[in-house]
Protein backbone atom coordinates (compact mmCIF):
# COMPACT_ATOMS: atom_id res chain seq x y z
CA UNK A 1 0.00 0.00 0.00
CA UNK A 2 1.00 3.45 -0.64
CA UNK A 3 1.53 4.92 2.92
CA UNK A 4 -0.05 8.40 3.44
CA UNK A 5 1.08 10.81 5.95
CA UNK A 6 -1.93 11.62 7.33
CA UNK A 7 -2.91 8.22 8.05
CA UNK A 8 0.81 7.96 9.15
CA UNK A 9 -0.05 11.27 11.39
CA UNK A 10 -3.48 10.24 12.47
CA UNK A 11 -2.82 6.69 14.11
CA UNK A 12 0.90 7.61 15.91
CA UNK A 13 -0.76 11.34 17.23
CA UNK A 14 -3.67 9.51 19.14
CA UNK A 15 -2.08 6.30 19.79
CA UNK A 16 -0.04 8.69 22.06
CA UNK A 17 -2.75 10.48 22.94
CA UNK A 18 -4.55 7.62 24.43
CA UNK A 19 -1.37 6.44 26.34
CA UNK A 20 -0.93 9.27 27.83
CA UNK A 21 -4.39 9.53 28.95
CA UNK A 22 -4.46 6.08 30.08
CA UNK A 23 -1.00 7.30 32.63
CA UNK A 24 -2.97 10.21 33.67
CA UNK A 25 -5.80 8.14 34.83
CA UNK A 26 -3.82 5.40 35.97
CA UNK A 27 -2.23 7.57 38.73
CA UNK A 28 -4.82 9.34 39.40
CA UNK A 29 -6.94 6.42 39.72
CA UNK A 30 -3.97 4.95 42.07
CA UNK A 31 -3.74 7.83 44.39
CA UNK A 32 -7.49 8.08 44.27
CA UNK A 33 -7.78 4.58 45.94
CA UNK A 34 -5.03 5.58 48.90
CA UNK A 35 -2.16 3.30 47.41
CA UNK A 36 0.12 6.08 46.23
CA UNK A 37 0.38 10.17 47.58
CA UNK A 38 -1.70 12.48 45.49
CA UNK A 39 0.17 13.77 42.55
CA UNK A 40 0.26 17.80 42.10
CA UNK A 41 -2.88 18.99 40.24
CA UNK A 42 -0.40 20.34 37.81
CA UNK A 43 0.85 16.78 36.25
CA UNK A 44 -3.15 15.83 35.27
CA UNK A 45 -4.52 18.74 34.08
CA UNK A 46 -1.40 19.01 32.23
CA UNK A 47 -1.36 15.27 31.11
CA UNK A 48 -5.18 15.48 30.03
CA UNK A 49 -4.31 19.18 27.82
CA UNK A 50 -1.38 17.41 26.23
CA UNK A 51 -3.30 14.28 25.82
CA UNK A 52 -6.49 16.84 23.84
CA UNK A 53 -3.82 18.44 21.86
CA UNK A 54 -2.40 15.08 20.44
CA UNK A 55 -5.42 13.64 19.32
CA UNK A 56 -6.39 16.76 18.35
CA UNK A 57 -3.75 17.16 15.96
CA UNK A 58 -4.74 13.78 14.92
CA UNK A 59 -8.03 14.59 14.25
CA UNK A 60 -6.80 17.17 12.15
CA UNK A 61 -3.98 15.18 10.27
CA UNK A 62 -7.43 12.96 8.94
CA UNK A 63 -9.12 15.76 7.50
CA UNK A 64 -5.89 16.09 5.31
CA UNK A 65 -6.51 12.51 3.90
CA UNK A 66 -10.07 12.67 2.79
CA UNK A 67 -10.80 14.53 -0.94
CA UNK A 68 -14.13 15.84 0.29
CA UNK A 69 -13.21 17.24 4.08
CA UNK A 70 -16.39 19.40 4.11
CA UNK A 71 -18.26 16.44 3.83
CA UNK A 72 -16.39 14.75 7.00
CA UNK A 73 -19.73 14.71 9.12
CA UNK A 74 -21.23 12.24 6.92
CA UNK A 75 -18.75 9.41 7.98
CA UNK A 76 -20.31 9.32 11.14
CA UNK A 77 -23.29 7.68 9.74
CA UNK A 78 -22.74 4.33 8.92
CA UNK A 79 -21.30 3.01 12.32
CA UNK A 80 -23.51 -0.45 12.31
CA UNK A 81 -20.97 -1.86 9.60
CA UNK A 82 -17.53 0.49 9.23
CA UNK A 83 -15.02 0.59 11.69
CA UNK A 84 -14.04 3.63 9.74
CA UNK A 85 -17.15 5.63 10.27
CA UNK A 86 -17.19 4.15 14.36
CA UNK A 87 -13.97 5.50 14.38
CA UNK A 88 -14.81 8.98 13.25
CA UNK A 89 -17.60 8.78 16.45
CA UNK A 90 -15.79 7.66 19.46
CA UNK A 91 -12.25 9.88 18.52
CA UNK A 92 -13.92 12.92 19.35
CA UNK A 93 -15.75 11.35 22.22
CA UNK A 94 -12.40 10.42 23.51
CA UNK A 95 -10.95 14.17 22.63
CA UNK A 96 -14.73 15.65 24.63
CA UNK A 97 -14.22 13.05 27.84
CA UNK A 98 -10.44 13.53 28.23
CA UNK A 99 -10.97 17.45 28.24
CA UNK A 100 -13.94 17.21 30.34
CA UNK A 101 -12.07 14.77 32.99
CA UNK A 102 -9.19 17.43 32.80
CA UNK A 103 -11.45 20.39 33.22
CA UNK A 104 -13.28 18.75 36.40
CA UNK A 105 -9.96 17.16 38.01
CA UNK A 106 -8.93 20.97 37.79
CA UNK A 107 -12.35 22.29 39.68
CA UNK A 108 -11.94 19.37 42.17
CA UNK A 109 -15.48 18.08 40.98
CA UNK A 110 -16.02 15.15 42.44
CA UNK A 111 -17.33 13.98 38.90
CA UNK A 112 -13.51 13.86 37.75
CA UNK A 113 -13.02 10.20 38.11
CA UNK A 114 -16.65 8.89 36.90
CA UNK A 115 -15.82 11.16 33.60
CA UNK A 116 -12.45 9.55 33.76
CA UNK A 117 -14.07 6.15 33.58
CA UNK A 118 -15.95 7.63 30.24
CA UNK A 119 -12.51 8.60 28.85
CA UNK A 120 -11.05 5.35 29.40
CA UNK A 121 -14.04 3.34 27.74
CA UNK A 122 -13.53 5.39 24.70
CA UNK A 123 -10.27 5.40 24.61
CA UNK A 124 -10.50 1.50 24.82
CA UNK A 125 -13.23 1.63 21.95
CA UNK A 126 -11.19 4.07 19.66
CA UNK A 127 -8.08 1.34 20.32
CA UNK A 128 -10.47 -1.49 18.66
CA UNK A 129 -11.73 1.01 16.06
CA UNK A 130 -7.91 2.24 14.81
CA UNK A 131 -7.28 -1.47 14.91
CA UNK A 132 -10.38 -2.90 13.48
CA UNK A 133 -9.95 -0.74 10.48
CA UNK A 134 -6.93 -2.53 8.78
CA UNK A 135 -7.62 -5.90 10.61
CA UNK A 136 -10.75 -6.25 8.99
CA UNK A 137 -9.35 -6.07 5.35
CA UNK A 138 -9.18 -9.75 5.15
CA UNK A 139 -7.47 -9.93 1.71
CA UNK A 140 -4.87 -7.45 3.46
CA UNK A 141 -3.09 -10.48 4.74
CA UNK A 142 -0.25 -8.47 6.34
CA UNK A 143 -3.30 -6.62 8.47
CA UNK A 144 -5.86 -9.01 8.94
CA UNK A 145 -4.55 -10.97 12.53
CA UNK A 146 -5.20 -9.95 16.20
CA UNK A 147 -1.71 -8.81 16.17
CA UNK A 148 -2.39 -5.51 13.98
CA UNK A 149 -4.96 -4.46 17.46
CA UNK A 150 -2.56 -5.66 20.17
CA UNK A 151 0.10 -3.67 18.16
CA UNK A 152 -1.64 -0.45 17.90
CA UNK A 153 -2.43 -0.58 21.98
CA UNK A 154 1.05 -1.59 22.54
CA UNK A 155 2.33 1.45 21.09
CA UNK A 156 0.14 3.85 21.42
CA UNK A 157 0.41 2.81 25.48
CA UNK A 158 4.26 2.42 25.18
CA UNK A 159 4.76 6.38 23.49
CA UNK A 160 1.82 7.82 25.64
CA UNK A 161 3.47 6.55 28.83
CA UNK A 162 6.76 7.96 27.68
CA UNK A 163 5.32 11.18 27.44
CA UNK A 164 4.07 10.95 30.72
CA UNK A 165 7.43 9.96 31.92
CA UNK A 166 8.61 13.56 30.79
CA UNK A 167 5.69 15.48 31.75
CA UNK A 168 6.32 14.15 35.57
CA UNK A 169 9.86 14.69 35.62
CA UNK A 170 8.34 18.40 35.33
CA UNK A 171 5.62 18.67 37.24
CA UNK A 172 5.60 15.01 39.35
CA UNK A 173 8.95 13.85 39.97
CA UNK A 174 7.98 11.40 42.52
CA UNK A 175 6.10 9.89 39.90
CA UNK A 176 9.32 9.78 37.20
CA UNK A 177 10.73 6.50 38.05
CA UNK A 178 7.61 4.17 38.19
CA UNK A 179 6.15 6.24 34.39
CA UNK A 180 9.53 5.51 33.50
CA UNK A 181 9.63 1.57 34.25
CA UNK A 182 6.21 1.55 32.88
CA UNK A 183 6.85 2.85 29.96
CA UNK A 184 10.36 0.33 29.17
CA UNK A 185 8.00 -2.20 29.90
CA UNK A 186 5.09 -1.58 27.50
CA UNK A 187 7.80 -0.66 25.03
CA UNK A 188 9.42 -4.30 25.47
CA UNK A 189 6.12 -5.91 24.92
CA UNK A 190 5.41 -3.96 22.11
CA UNK A 191 8.86 -4.44 20.76
CA UNK A 192 8.23 -8.51 21.12
CA UNK A 193 4.84 -8.29 19.61
CA UNK A 194 5.90 -6.23 16.22
CA UNK A 195 8.34 -8.68 16.11
CA UNK A 196 5.77 -11.45 16.64
CA UNK A 197 3.87 -9.65 13.13
CA UNK A 198 7.37 -9.39 11.29
CA UNK A 199 7.83 -12.75 11.81
CA UNK A 200 3.99 -13.65 10.37
CA UNK A 201 4.08 -11.67 7.70
CA UNK A 202 7.06 -13.12 6.84
CA UNK A 203 5.86 -16.15 6.39
CA UNK A 204 2.76 -15.09 4.58
CA UNK A 205 1.51 -17.02 1.27
CA UNK A 206 -0.52 -14.97 -0.64
CA UNK A 207 -3.59 -16.65 -0.92
CA UNK A 208 -3.98 -14.74 -4.63
CA UNK A 209 -2.34 -15.13 -7.18
CA UNK A 210 -2.30 -14.11 -11.31
CA UNK A 211 -3.78 -17.31 -12.24
CA UNK A 212 -7.14 -16.87 -9.30
CA UNK A 213 -6.94 -13.20 -10.75
CA UNK A 214 -7.84 -14.04 -14.35
CA UNK A 215 -8.82 -17.71 -13.84
CA UNK A 216 -6.36 -19.39 -16.21
CA UNK A 217 -4.97 -22.34 -14.67
CA UNK A 218 -1.64 -22.53 -16.11
CA UNK A 219 1.53 -22.39 -14.04
CA UNK A 220 2.87 -19.59 -16.25
CA UNK A 221 1.14 -16.48 -16.50
CA UNK A 222 2.48 -13.40 -17.42
CA UNK A 223 0.96 -9.65 -17.53
CA UNK A 224 1.79 -8.22 -20.43
CA UNK A 225 -0.58 -4.94 -20.50
CA UNK A 226 -2.59 -3.05 -17.37
CA UNK A 227 -4.56 -1.35 -19.77
CA UNK A 228 -2.67 2.38 -19.38
CA UNK A 229 0.83 3.27 -19.99
CA UNK A 230 0.64 6.20 -17.83
CA UNK A 231 -0.43 4.87 -14.44
CA UNK A 232 -3.41 4.94 -12.63
CA UNK A 233 -5.09 5.28 -9.70
CA UNK A 234 -4.38 1.71 -9.39
CA UNK A 235 -0.72 2.02 -9.49
CA UNK A 236 -0.41 5.03 -7.25
CA UNK A 237 -2.61 3.48 -4.39
CA UNK A 238 -1.28 0.16 -3.58
CA UNK A 239 2.27 0.87 -3.93
CA UNK A 240 4.97 2.53 -1.87
CA UNK A 241 7.01 2.91 -4.74
CA UNK A 242 10.62 2.10 -3.12
CA UNK A 243 13.10 -0.47 -3.73
CA UNK A 244 13.05 -3.24 -1.26
CA UNK A 245 16.78 -2.12 -0.13
CA UNK A 246 14.64 1.27 1.54
CA UNK A 247 11.83 -1.14 2.81
CA UNK A 248 14.48 -3.01 5.18
CA UNK A 249 16.75 0.19 5.88
CA UNK A 250 13.47 1.39 7.04
CA UNK A 251 12.89 -1.66 9.18
CA UNK A 252 15.72 -1.53 11.09
CA UNK A 253 15.29 2.08 11.48
CA UNK A 254 11.63 1.45 13.74
CA UNK A 255 13.27 -1.58 15.50
CA UNK A 256 16.14 0.34 16.77
CA UNK A 257 14.52 4.02 17.02
CA UNK A 258 10.43 2.55 18.50
CA UNK A 259 12.23 0.21 21.00
CA UNK A 260 15.28 -0.52 22.55
CA UNK A 261 16.99 3.71 21.74
CA UNK A 262 14.25 5.40 23.45
CA UNK A 263 14.22 2.14 26.26
CA UNK A 264 17.75 3.25 26.96
CA UNK A 265 17.33 6.93 26.91
CA UNK A 266 14.15 6.67 29.44
CA UNK A 267 16.21 4.55 31.59
CA UNK A 268 19.37 7.48 31.66
CA UNK A 269 16.37 9.92 31.99
CA UNK A 270 14.47 8.58 34.69
CA UNK A 271 17.81 8.11 36.93
CA UNK A 272 19.29 11.22 36.31
CA UNK A 273 16.02 13.12 36.08
CA UNK A 274 17.27 15.24 33.38
CA UNK A 275 14.24 16.22 31.16
CA UNK A 276 15.82 16.90 28.33
CA UNK A 277 16.71 13.20 28.18
CA UNK A 278 13.52 12.17 28.43
CA UNK A 279 12.16 14.58 25.91
CA UNK A 280 14.40 12.85 23.67
CA UNK A 281 13.73 9.50 24.38
CA UNK A 282 10.11 10.70 23.69
CA UNK A 283 10.95 12.48 20.14
CA UNK A 284 12.96 9.36 19.17
CA UNK A 285 10.35 7.02 19.97
CA UNK A 286 7.77 9.30 17.84
CA UNK A 287 10.37 9.10 14.85
CA UNK A 288 10.59 5.57 15.17
CA UNK A 289 6.74 5.03 15.10
CA UNK A 290 6.37 7.38 12.47
CA UNK A 291 8.85 4.40 10.09
CA UNK A 292 7.04 1.71 12.05
CA UNK A 293 3.60 3.14 10.96
CA UNK A 294 5.09 3.73 7.61
CA UNK A 295 6.38 0.03 6.83
CA UNK A 296 3.12 -1.37 8.30
CA UNK A 297 1.82 0.21 5.42
CA UNK A 298 4.21 -0.05 2.72
CA UNK A 299 4.65 -3.74 3.51
CA UNK A 300 0.66 -4.85 3.20
CA UNK A 301 0.40 -6.23 -0.47
CA UNK A 302 -3.12 -5.42 -2.07
CA UNK A 303 -4.04 -8.45 -4.12
CA UNK A 304 -5.20 -6.03 -6.27
CA UNK A 305 -1.78 -5.39 -7.70
CA UNK A 306 -1.59 -8.89 -9.28
CA UNK A 307 -3.59 -6.78 -11.98
CA UNK A 308 -0.77 -4.38 -12.61
CA UNK A 309 2.59 -5.91 -12.73
CA UNK A 310 3.81 -4.54 -16.25
CA UNK A 311 3.02 -1.52 -18.19
CA UNK A 312 3.28 -3.04 -21.58
CA UNK B 1 -34.17 -10.90 -6.93
CA UNK B 2 -32.44 -9.67 -10.06
CA UNK B 3 -28.56 -9.67 -10.20
CA UNK B 4 -27.57 -7.70 -13.01
CA UNK B 5 -24.54 -8.60 -14.44
CA UNK B 6 -21.70 -8.82 -17.23
CA UNK B 7 -20.58 -12.25 -19.02
CA UNK B 8 -17.22 -11.90 -20.54
CA UNK B 9 -15.72 -14.17 -23.09
CA UNK B 10 -12.07 -14.50 -23.13
CA UNK B 11 -12.64 -16.89 -25.97
CA UNK B 12 -13.68 -13.80 -28.25
CA UNK B 13 -11.95 -11.21 -26.83
CA UNK B 14 -9.65 -9.43 -29.21
CA UNK B 15 -8.48 -6.59 -27.51
CA UNK B 16 -9.41 -3.93 -29.12
CA UNK B 17 -10.35 -2.00 -26.58
CA UNK B 18 -13.62 -0.77 -27.87
CA UNK B 19 -15.74 -1.52 -24.40
CA UNK B 20 -13.00 0.89 -22.76
CA UNK B 21 -13.36 3.79 -25.31
CA UNK B 22 -17.43 3.34 -25.53
CA UNK B 23 -17.50 3.17 -21.61
CA UNK B 24 -15.45 6.43 -21.31
CA UNK B 25 -17.24 7.93 -23.88
CA UNK B 26 -21.22 7.35 -22.35
CA UNK B 27 -20.01 7.81 -18.78
CA UNK B 28 -17.58 10.94 -19.17
CA UNK B 29 -20.90 12.52 -20.75
CA UNK B 30 -23.58 11.54 -18.00
CA UNK B 31 -25.37 13.54 -15.63
CA UNK B 32 -23.29 12.52 -13.09
CA UNK B 33 -20.35 14.61 -14.65
CA UNK B 34 -17.04 13.84 -16.49
CA UNK B 35 -14.55 11.11 -15.59
CA UNK B 36 -11.22 13.32 -15.36
CA UNK B 37 -8.10 12.95 -16.94
CA UNK B 38 -4.66 14.31 -16.57
CA UNK B 39 -2.21 14.96 -18.94
CA UNK B 40 -4.42 13.38 -21.89
CA UNK B 41 -2.60 14.22 -25.14
CA UNK B 42 1.24 14.80 -23.13
CA UNK B 43 3.37 12.58 -21.53
CA UNK B 44 2.14 10.40 -18.45
CA UNK B 45 -1.24 10.24 -19.93
CA UNK B 46 -3.94 9.62 -17.00
CA UNK B 47 -7.50 9.15 -15.98
CA UNK B 48 -10.32 7.94 -14.11
CA UNK B 49 -11.64 4.66 -16.17
CA UNK B 50 -14.54 2.29 -15.30
CA UNK B 51 -13.42 -0.35 -17.40
CA UNK B 52 -9.84 -1.50 -18.62
CA UNK B 53 -8.39 -4.21 -20.69
CA UNK B 54 -5.40 -5.97 -20.25
CA UNK B 55 -3.04 -8.40 -22.07
CA UNK B 56 -1.54 -11.31 -20.33
CA UNK B 57 0.96 -13.82 -22.03
CA UNK B 58 0.06 -18.04 -21.17
CA UNK B 59 2.72 -20.62 -21.40
CA UNK B 60 5.98 -20.26 -22.75
CA UNK B 61 7.46 -19.06 -25.74
CA UNK B 62 6.92 -20.65 -28.93
CA UNK B 63 3.63 -22.14 -26.93
CA UNK B 64 2.19 -19.09 -25.69
CA UNK B 65 -1.57 -17.88 -25.93
CA UNK B 66 -2.64 -14.33 -25.55
CA UNK B 67 -4.85 -13.39 -23.38
CA UNK B 68 -6.74 -10.16 -23.24
CA UNK B 69 -8.81 -9.43 -20.06
CA UNK B 70 -11.52 -6.78 -19.88
CA UNK B 71 -11.51 -5.76 -15.66
CA UNK B 72 -14.17 -3.82 -14.25
CA UNK B 73 -16.48 -3.59 -11.41
CA UNK B 74 -17.90 -7.28 -10.85
CA UNK B 75 -20.68 -5.70 -8.77
CA UNK B 76 -20.10 -8.21 -6.24
CA UNK B 77 -23.24 -10.34 -4.46
CA UNK B 78 -21.11 -9.82 -0.79
CA UNK B 79 -19.34 -6.68 -1.83
CA UNK B 80 -16.45 -6.12 0.34
CA UNK B 81 -16.81 -2.90 -0.83
CA UNK B 82 -19.68 -1.65 1.04
CA UNK B 83 -20.13 -2.30 4.43
CA UNK B 84 -16.60 -0.51 5.44
CA UNK B 85 -17.95 2.96 3.46
CA UNK B 86 -18.41 5.39 6.70
CA UNK B 87 -21.28 7.24 4.98
CA UNK B 88 -22.86 5.00 3.34
CA UNK B 89 -21.81 6.48 -0.50
CA UNK B 90 -21.23 3.37 -1.43
CA UNK B 91 -24.22 0.79 -1.67
CA UNK B 92 -25.57 -1.85 -3.72
CA UNK B 93 -29.50 -1.78 -4.67
CA UNK B 94 -31.90 -4.32 -3.59
CA UNK B 95 -33.35 -4.15 -7.01
CA UNK B 96 -31.04 -4.95 -9.57
CA UNK B 97 -27.90 -6.01 -7.05
CA UNK B 98 -25.97 -2.82 -9.38
CA UNK B 99 -22.94 -1.85 -6.78
CA UNK B 100 -23.31 2.20 -6.69
CA UNK B 101 -21.55 5.34 -5.58
CA UNK B 102 -23.37 7.85 -4.66
CA UNK B 103 -20.90 10.88 -5.67
CA UNK B 104 -22.77 13.78 -3.26
CA UNK B 105 -22.27 11.71 -0.01
CA UNK B 106 -18.91 10.42 -0.81
CA UNK B 107 -15.98 12.21 0.93
CA UNK B 108 -13.13 10.46 -0.85
CA UNK B 109 -11.72 8.72 1.83
CA UNK B 110 -10.49 5.59 -0.26
CA UNK B 111 -11.00 3.00 2.12
CA UNK B 112 -13.64 1.16 -0.43
CA UNK B 113 -10.83 0.83 -2.56
CA UNK B 114 -8.96 -0.77 0.03
CA UNK B 115 -11.75 -2.89 0.96
CA UNK B 116 -11.83 -4.06 -3.02
CA UNK B 117 -9.76 -6.91 -3.89
CA UNK B 118 -10.03 -6.23 -7.52
CA UNK B 119 -8.95 -2.71 -7.90
CA UNK B 120 -12.10 -1.81 -9.63
CA UNK B 121 -12.60 1.33 -7.95
CA UNK B 122 -10.80 4.91 -9.19
CA UNK B 123 -10.71 7.99 -7.49
CA UNK B 124 -11.26 11.14 -9.82
CA UNK B 125 -8.69 12.92 -9.05
CA UNK B 126 -10.52 16.19 -9.47
CA UNK B 127 -13.32 15.13 -8.28
CA UNK B 128 -12.22 13.85 -5.18
CA UNK B 129 -14.90 11.24 -4.91
CA UNK B 130 -14.70 7.64 -5.89
CA UNK B 131 -15.77 6.32 -9.23
CA UNK B 132 -16.31 2.77 -10.39
CA UNK B 133 -18.83 1.00 -13.22
CA UNK B 134 -22.36 1.80 -12.76
CA UNK B 135 -23.50 -1.22 -15.43
CA UNK B 136 -24.78 2.02 -17.46
CA UNK B 137 -27.69 2.37 -14.91
CA UNK B 138 -28.31 5.70 -16.44
CA UNK B 139 -28.90 3.63 -19.68
CA UNK B 140 -30.22 0.28 -19.53
CA UNK B 141 -33.27 1.59 -17.64
CA UNK B 142 -33.84 4.55 -20.38
CA UNK B 143 -37.26 4.74 -22.24
CA UNK B 144 -35.86 6.83 -24.73
CA UNK B 145 -33.78 4.97 -26.57
CA UNK B 146 -34.46 1.87 -28.34
CA UNK B 147 -34.75 -0.92 -26.58
CA UNK B 148 -32.03 -2.89 -28.32
CA UNK B 149 -29.41 -0.89 -26.95
CA UNK B 150 -30.54 -0.32 -23.60
CA UNK B 151 -27.55 -2.13 -22.52
CA UNK B 152 -24.15 -1.09 -20.99
CA UNK B 153 -22.18 1.22 -23.61
CA UNK B 154 -19.52 -1.85 -23.77
CA UNK B 155 -21.63 -4.57 -24.33
CA UNK B 156 -23.50 -2.30 -27.21
CA UNK B 157 -19.83 -1.31 -28.79
CA UNK B 158 -17.78 -5.01 -28.54
CA UNK B 159 -17.38 -6.20 -32.40
CA UNK B 160 -17.24 -9.76 -31.25
CA UNK B 161 -19.74 -9.51 -29.08
CA UNK B 162 -17.57 -11.16 -26.02
CA UNK B 163 -19.96 -9.28 -23.51
CA UNK B 164 -22.98 -10.68 -22.67
CA UNK B 165 -25.00 -8.91 -19.74
CA UNK B 166 -27.95 -9.61 -17.80
CA UNK B 167 -29.68 -11.42 -15.18
CA UNK B 168 -27.70 -14.45 -13.39
CA UNK B 169 -30.20 -15.07 -11.15
CA UNK B 170 -33.16 -15.29 -14.17
CA UNK B 171 -31.62 -19.17 -15.13
CA UNK B 172 -33.16 -19.01 -18.25
CA UNK B 173 -31.48 -15.60 -19.22
CA UNK B 174 -28.44 -15.70 -21.53
CA UNK B 175 -26.13 -15.12 -19.21
CA UNK B 176 -27.21 -17.67 -16.89
CA UNK B 177 -27.64 -20.27 -19.69
CA UNK B 178 -23.55 -19.18 -20.90
CA UNK B 179 -22.46 -19.36 -17.41
CA UNK B 180 -23.52 -22.68 -17.13
CA UNK B 181 -23.02 -24.58 -20.24
CA UNK B 182 -19.39 -22.79 -21.13
CA UNK B 183 -17.81 -22.61 -17.85
CA UNK B 184 -18.31 -19.31 -16.33
CA UNK B 185 -16.03 -18.81 -13.54
CA UNK B 186 -15.64 -15.55 -11.04
CA UNK B 187 -12.76 -14.22 -10.26
CA UNK B 188 -10.38 -14.64 -7.11
CA UNK B 189 -13.39 -16.84 -5.43
CA UNK B 190 -11.30 -17.23 -2.55
CA UNK B 191 -12.22 -14.42 -1.10
CA UNK B 192 -16.20 -15.14 -1.11
CA UNK B 193 -17.05 -12.04 -2.46
CA UNK B 194 -19.60 -13.78 -5.31
CA UNK B 195 -18.88 -11.58 -7.97
CA UNK B 196 -21.56 -11.32 -10.12
CA UNK B 197 -19.69 -10.66 -13.35
CA UNK B 198 -18.66 -13.81 -14.72
CA UNK B 199 -15.84 -14.98 -17.43
CA UNK B 200 -15.79 -18.19 -20.14
CA UNK B 201 -12.69 -19.46 -20.18
CA UNK B 202 -11.00 -19.73 -23.15
CA UNK B 203 -11.00 -22.83 -25.42
CA UNK B 204 -8.09 -25.09 -27.09
CA UNK B 205 -8.63 -23.89 -30.60
CA UNK B 206 -9.15 -27.35 -33.29
CA UNK B 207 -9.32 -27.26 -36.53
CA UNK B 208 -9.92 -30.41 -38.59
CA UNK B 209 -7.91 -31.37 -40.89
CA UNK B 210 -8.30 -34.65 -42.99
CA UNK B 211 -5.56 -36.59 -45.42
CA UNK B 212 -7.35 -35.74 -48.25
CA UNK B 213 -7.03 -31.71 -47.74
CA UNK B 214 -2.89 -32.53 -47.35
CA UNK B 215 -2.25 -34.69 -50.31
CA UNK B 216 -4.88 -31.90 -52.35
CA UNK B 217 -7.12 -34.28 -54.05
CA UNK B 218 -8.96 -31.00 -55.74
CA UNK B 219 -6.14 -29.81 -57.23
CA UNK B 220 -6.56 -29.50 -60.58
CA UNK B 221 -3.17 -31.69 -61.93
CA UNK B 222 -4.12 -34.31 -59.44
CA UNK B 223 -3.80 -37.58 -61.41
CA UNK B 224 -5.90 -40.34 -59.07
CA UNK B 225 -3.90 -43.12 -58.54
CA UNK B 226 -0.71 -41.55 -57.94
CA UNK B 227 -1.14 -39.93 -54.32
CA UNK B 228 1.46 -38.75 -52.75
CA UNK B 229 3.34 -36.15 -54.38
CA UNK B 230 1.40 -36.25 -57.55
CA UNK B 231 2.20 -32.44 -58.47
CA UNK B 232 6.39 -33.32 -58.20
CA UNK B 233 6.19 -36.12 -59.76
CA UNK B 234 4.30 -34.40 -62.37
CA UNK B 235 6.59 -31.63 -62.53
CA UNK B 236 9.60 -34.28 -62.77
CA UNK B 237 7.96 -35.77 -66.00
CA UNK B 238 7.97 -32.11 -67.87
CA UNK B 239 11.30 -31.56 -67.04
CA UNK B 240 12.38 -35.20 -68.15
CA UNK B 241 10.38 -34.61 -71.38
CA UNK B 242 12.30 -30.84 -71.89
CA UNK B 243 15.93 -32.19 -71.36
CA UNK B 244 16.31 -35.97 -70.82
CA UNK B 245 20.14 -35.31 -69.40
CA UNK B 246 19.66 -33.58 -66.69
CA UNK B 247 16.61 -35.01 -65.42
CA UNK B 248 17.29 -37.02 -62.35
CA UNK B 249 14.10 -38.64 -62.56
CA UNK B 250 14.54 -39.64 -66.40
CA UNK B 251 17.28 -42.23 -64.72
CA UNK B 252 19.44 -44.58 -67.61
CA UNK B 253 22.75 -42.95 -66.94
S1 LIG C 1 -15.56 -5.66 -7.80
FE1 LIG C 1 -14.76 -4.43 -6.11
S2 LIG C 1 -15.87 -2.50 -6.26
FE2 LIG C 1 -17.03 -3.97 -7.45
S3 LIG C 1 -18.56 -4.79 -6.03
FE3 LIG C 1 -16.80 -6.19 -5.97
S4 LIG C 1 -15.55 -5.46 -4.28
FE4 LIG C 1 -16.98 -3.79 -4.78
S1 LIG D 1 -14.19 6.87 -0.81
FE1 LIG D 1 -16.37 7.45 -0.79
S2 LIG D 1 -17.46 5.60 -1.40
FE2 LIG D 1 -15.40 4.97 -0.77
S3 LIG D 1 -15.52 4.43 1.39
FE3 LIG D 1 -14.92 6.60 1.32
S4 LIG D 1 -16.86 7.72 1.38
FE4 LIG D 1 -17.39 5.60 0.89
Amino acid sequence: MHPAFSVIFLTTLIGVAQGLFLAVFAIDLVSYIGLSELPMPSFIVAGCAMSVLFAALGLLASFWHLGRPERAWRAATMWRTSWLSREVIVLPAFLASVAAYGFTYATGSVWSIPLGVLALIACIALFVCTGMIYACLRFLQEWASPLTLVNYFLLGCASGFTFATLLASLLAPAYTEVLATWSIGLTTVALAVRAAMLARNARLRPKSTVQSAIGVKHPKVQQKSQGAMGGSFNTREFSHGRTRGFLRSVKWAFLLLAFPLPALLLWLGASSGAAAVLALAFAVQYVGLLAERWFFFAQANHPQNLYYQAIS
Amino acid sequence: MTQLALVIDLNVCVGCHACVTSCKEWNTSGVAGFLSDENPYDKDPTGTFFNRVQTYEVGEFPCTETVHFPKSCLHCEDPPCVPVCPTGASYKRKEDGIVLVDYDKCIGCKYCAWACPYGAREIDEKQQVMKKCTLCVDRIYDQAIPEAQRKPACVVACPTNARLYGDIHDPDSEVSRAIRERGGYALMPEWGTEPANHYLPRRKGTVAVDADQVSRIDSPLNVDGRIPGTLAALIAEAQAAADPASAPAAGGR
